[in-house]
């Protein structure tokens, strides 16, 4: 027992500790924790006042069972009388108790506030750190609003100690992140930048991240730092491995300093000032040459130290990517370190090397590595390594080297990891049609593809190579020929026979002429894989036979046959059904000629950029975005599109009203491929186009010739107008209602009308005239209207609304009129948001339970805790979640303070059920918790749009509850 | 930035647990469990580092003790694997061939350790000299 017979600290402590130790079983251990929360309690609600020592051993007793994992509802007021004991230790268990266990108690706070703030005045600095870290640790908006203001002092004071300044930096930091409308730096800018000057190595390390956090978000006010950094950074590289003495780790000079200088001036652009510039290029070469000298130390502290200090310089160097020499070089050493025998180093090498693939200085030098980089594909143990290997390829990839880089990924894909084969799938994808120079290599890739990893390709891919023998007629008989010879394996995967059905529908005709490929044949060798496919994949069959029966005519009465049995024409799916009937009444009565016209070959699609490169960036993601989930989903949002669209495919076709193969309406855009929904009349839009990305066609691109237009809700890009809206707090308004005024001035008031169903909406727009003189030239971007707008008039529109997907930002409507000569121009949000397509769901207290807990993987779940800013009324919060679209469950949750709802978010790519529950605090009165988790419905894995959709949800509902004018 | 440090043993008990950033009881329980999930699987021959949701763990074995810090991913890999061993010689001295039961019956000081050397979420000093001197300060103090 070794903590006991170094005999300091609290003797009944470590007892205690060896009694949890001791305890045989779980039941046991509870049984011992119950007898020393009963023996505390007693303690502390005993007549005898405790002394100091006792207080503290109970609050650290507390603490310990706390961090065992179970709950501690008592022993807070004396942690927070410990804060106020002029003894150390006492202190020290006080302010741990207090960073371990915050309470938002708002009581407390202020009490621990005060002690605080005694603590930073006492002049102590072993106070003033405890205190420091406390804030630090907690780092609350309380806390922040009681100190932001007094640690800049402490920090820039010249009778600081050195240890109280380091922390003063560190706990303004964390302030600053936390609060950063809080933390003004202004007047201090110049003398936080110069504590880079530090004598004290302690203090530079931590005031510097202080000043690169600053410096990130306010770069032009603290851009003095680049040359102190500088500076600072030459005189350490350039010392010797002594003289730094404490700050020497393994002969390496002030590693961890080095490394935040580094990364400090990657905040910035290279140093303007020519000797500035000079002193720093000297001591990237320095960094560099030492990689080179034999190391002062065999251990692996010693060269995992240089190296660090080594990766960033390269960072920065490839951050500046304006000096030849310097990348090369680092490639150089990047190269060596690719065969190292330590994983880490390998792994580290590649992970760099891919940055400086992107460099046109460097590109050329990193290609020379590849033969080492494909062994390292091939032969790595660890799979994180192998990613590395496969990014490098990629990003190595160009004209000279594809053949060879695609085709050792593509056999690398047939022992891959399952975790990374989807990814690796959309990259030989990629690589394959930016570098095809004959498109049969191209073809060929891709159906290898389908062949070793049918699973992971995703419908991006395959529609892609439909899209490109499309619009390629010199590869389309290349590609008959091949996917029919593929359709000859026993077993063939699904995809395969999604694009062997498509492209011999389509080009069929171009190998019919071989009696081993007659039309027969091939009609019977796709008909052949029928049964074994999907629903989705049936309908695209029964489109391609459909094609069939215009290219061969022979081939007319077998397919009838085949449309007319009872399996097709009395097929339970609706759809299939629909389809054989369909097709088998076109194929009869209609003329060779009409039937022609319909079922003519695809035109061209639009070129545009490939949709599978969309989807491999939303697949990786920015990286490391903490709290940042709802702006990357903001960033997504345009290209989410891609996932839900389908190539113009003959396979969707088969519906009510018209059947249309493909008709073109516009020069770029074609037809709807869905079946257009009852409520409304398809119509030519954005939201038909076909692969790519939405981007490309904002909603005031589209012709203003049909009746009602789709909007799309995802276009970022919306007319060119402000992207706020003029209106956001009337906005806020619609978030759980459908009617009302969304906008007023002294000329103009709009008002809303609106409904929902699943994934559709229908908007009225009232446009009033409060004046008593006309508008003329009135125009919305939405649609034409009535450009006189009489005084005291109202005009009408209506507008359909179509939910693609998952999005955030409410499409924009602009409006523009003349009154009396003045142009008016006006931007406005429409009170779109993604929560008007919820449907509600029913369900019983289990079955919210059970998938409730069933959803507790990370992207299944967000959640906020906020303030809510007036006095939480239960008919009100009620009102709210039920104008929210969700169900709102009654008597589901057994706390009587909670709401739970729960509901299902239609859009055309996917559905979402959510499941939601509010947590008011009913102590504080002021926060409220609001976690919502969620699945698919769908059966692909809850992917990225999920997780944006709840962070849209939480969002959406906590707008809800700031703004009380929603009601 | 350090998003969380965590200390547990092979069997997946927790020797000390930092967080940097907020998260719910149940979120860090079903953090640790992960951590320790992916980190026990590996061996000698793998890297020090791990992807982790979005960030990433570089973590140390040291006997039966996994030190492991979740990192930004962009955040430089090797000076964090450097902190995690500066922090552990500190943690020797300190306790004078530092063991896992030091960390079990002084887990109240392990933290004042970790708070001289890790300062929301940053690496706040690097000199062992300086830290062990500090602390022997703050241990001579009733």
């Amino acid at each position: 027992m070794p903590a006991v017979s170094k005999g300091d600290g609290m003797r009944g402590l470590a007892v205690f500790i060896s009694d949890i130790r001791n305890c045989k079983s779980k039941e046991a251990e509870i049984k011992r924790i119950n007898k020393e929360l009963a023996n505390i309690r007693s303690k502390f609600k005993g007549d005898k006042a405790l002394d100091g020592y006792s207080k503290k051993k109970y609050v650290c007793k507390l603490l310990f069972i706390f961090l065992l994992g179970h709950d501690i509802d008592f022993g807070h007021m004396e942690a927070v009388n410990l804060l106020s004991s002029n003894k150390y230790t006492e202190k020290q268990i006080g302010y741990l108790f207090i960073s371990v266990l915050v309470n938002s108690n708002s009581e407390l706070i202020r009490l621990i506030n005060n002690a605080i703030k005694n603590d930073l005045s006492s002049r102590n600095p072993t106070f003033m750190c405890l205190a420091l870290h406390c804030i630090a640790n907690v780092g609350s908006r309380e806390m922040a609003e009681a100190f932001a203001g007094e640690i800049p002092r402490i920090l820039v004071a010249g009778d600081t100690m050195d240890s109280v300044k380091q922390s003063a930096a560190l706990c303004l930091l964390r302030l600053y992140r936390t609060s950063p409308d809080l933390v003004l730096m202004g007047e201090w800018t110049s003398r936080v930048v110069h504590l880079l000057n530090d004598q004290h190595m302690g203090v530079v390390t931590a005031a510097i991240s202080l000043i690169t956090c600053l410096s990130q978000k306010n770069p032009e006010e603290f851009k003095t730092c680049v040359s102190l950094a500088v500076s600072r950074l030459s005189r350490i590289v350039s010392s010797a491995s002594t003289d730094l003495q404490d700050y020497t780790y393994y002969f390496v000079p002030a590693p961890w300093l080095s490394c935040k200088l580094l990364r400090l001036l990657q905040c910035y652009p290279p140093p303007e000032d020519g000797a500035v510039k000079g002193r720093l290029v000297e001591c990237l070469e320095t960094i560099l040459n030492k990689a080179q000298e034999p190391p002062k130390s065999k251990k692996v502290q010693h060269s995992n130290a240089k190296n660090a200090i080594l990766f960033e310089a390269i960072a920065l160097i490839i951050h500046y990517d304006s000096e030849p020499n310097l990348l090369v070089r680092a490639c150089n050493q990047l190269g060596q370190f690719l065969q190292h025998r330590e994983t880490n180093l390998r792994y580290l090498a590649l992970e760099s090397m891919c940055t400086l693939a992107s460099s046109e200085f460097s590109h050329e030098a990193v290609k020379t590595h590849i033969e080492t980089v494909i062994n390292a594909l091939k032969t790595e143990r660890d799979v994180s390594v192998r990613q590395r290997a496969a990014d490098l390829l990629y990003a190595m990839c160009d004209r000279s080297n594809a053949k060879q880089i695609v085709a050792e990924m593509l056999s690398y894909l047939e022992t891959a990891d399952y975790s990374i084969r989807e990814e690796m799938v959309l990259k030989v994808a990629i690589l394959a049609e930016k570098y095809a120079v004959d498109y049969s290599w191209y073809v060929d890739t891709i159906l290898n593809l389908i062949r070793i990893a049918g699973d992971y390709v995703s419908e991006e891919v395959w529609y892609r190579v439909i899209q490109i023998v499309i619009n390629r007629d010199d590869v389309q008989g290349y590609a008959a020929k091949t996917v029919f010879e593929a359709l000859q394996a026993p077993a063939c995967h699904e995809n395969m026979v999604k694009v062997g059905g498509y492209i011999l529908g389509e080009f069929g005709n171009l190998i019919a002429g071989d009696p081993r490929s007659s039309p027969l044949v091939q009609f019977n060798l796709l008909h052949s894989k029928f049964h074994l496919c999907s629903v989705p994949t049936r309908a695209l069959l029964l489109s391609a036979y459909i094609k069939f029966i215009n290219l061969f005519p022979e081939t007319k009465p077998t397919i009838q046959e085949v449309l007319r049995c009872d399996s097709q024409i009395r097929n339970s799916d609706v759809e299939l059904q629909q389809r054989a009937v369909e097709y088998l009444k076109l194929s009869s009565i209609a003329s060779t000629d009409v039937l022609a016209t319909v079922l003519e070959e695809m035109p061209p699609f639009p070129e545009r950029e490939s949709s599978i490169l969309a989807k491999l960036k939303k697949k990786k993601g920015p990286g490391a975005v903490s709290g940042n989930e709802l702006e990357e989903g903001k960033r997504e949002g345009g290209e989410l599109n891609g996932a839900g669209e389908r190539p113009g495919d003959s396979s969707a076709i088969g519906a009510s009203n018209a059947v249309r193969l493909h008709i073109p309406t516009h020069s770029l855009n074609y037809d709807i491929i869905y079946p257009p929904p009852p409520l409304f009349q398809s119509t030519p839009s954005p939201s038909a186009d076909l692969l790519g990305l939405r981007s490309a066609a904002p909603v005031s691109a589209a012709p203003p010739s049909a009746g009602s237009l789709l909007v799309d809700v995802f276009s970022e890009a919306g007319p060119a107008a402000p992207a706020a809206g003029a209106n956001d707090d009337g906005f806020l308004r619609f978030v759980c209602k459908n009617n009302g005024v969304l906008f007023e001035n002294q000329l103009l008031q709009i008002g809303v009308k609106s409904e929902y169903r699943q994934n559709l909406g229908r908007m009225y727009l009232f446009y009033g005239n409060k004046t008593s003189v006309q508008f003329v030239n009135f125009t919305t971007t939405l649609k034409p209207v009535d450009p006189l707008v009489e005084g005291g008039a109202q005009v009408q529109q209506v507008i359909n609304i179509e939910c693609l997907t998952v999005f955030s930002d409410a499409p924009l409507l602009n409006i523009k009129f003349r009154y009396g000569g003045a142009l008016q121009n006006l931007t406005l949000k429409l009170p779109v948001a993604i929560n008007k397509f919820f449907q509600p769901t029913e369900m019983s207290s289990h079955d919210f339970f059970q998938r409730w807990k069933q959803l507790s993987q990370p992207q299944q779940e967000a959640q906020k805790i906020f303030k809510a800013n007036h006095a939480m009324d239960t008919e009100v919060l009620k009102a709210k979640l039920l104008g929210l679209g969700t169900a709102l469950l009654e008597k589901v949750d057994p706390n009587p303070d909670n709401f739970v709802c729960a509901g299902v978010i239609q859009t055309k790519a996917q559905q979402v059920g959510c499941l939601l529950r509010l947590e008011p605090n009913a102590q504080a009165q002021v926060h409220t918790h609001f976690p919502v988790r969620a699945l698919g419905l769908e059966s692909r894995p809850l992917g990225v749009s999920s997780v944006t959709t709840l962070s849209l949800c939480v969002s959406v509902v906590h707008h809800s509850f700031i703004c009380n004018k929603c009601l | 930035t350090i998003r969380f440090i965590l200390i547990q043993n092979r069997a997946g008990k927790t020797r000390l647990a930092k967080w940097y950033m907020q998260f719910d009881d149940d979120e860090k329980q079903k953090l640790i469990e992960e951590v320790h999930a992916v980190v026990t699987v590996r061996d000698a021959k793998h890297t020090n580092f791990v992807e982790f949701r979005n960030f990433k763990i570089i973590y140390r074995r040291y006997a039966g003790l996994y030190f492991c810090i979740c990192v930004d991913v962009t955040d430089n890999n090797l000076a964090y694997l450097e902190g995690i061993h500066n922090f552990v010689e500190v943690l020797n001295e300190y306790f004078h061939n530092v063991c896992e039961l030091d960390l079990v019956f002084n887990f109240y000081k392990v933290y004042t350790v970790v708070d001289e050397m890790f300062l929301a979420g940053e690496i706040r000093e690097t000199s062992q000299t300086k830290v062990l001197k500090q602390l022997l300060m703050l241990q001579s103090l009733e």
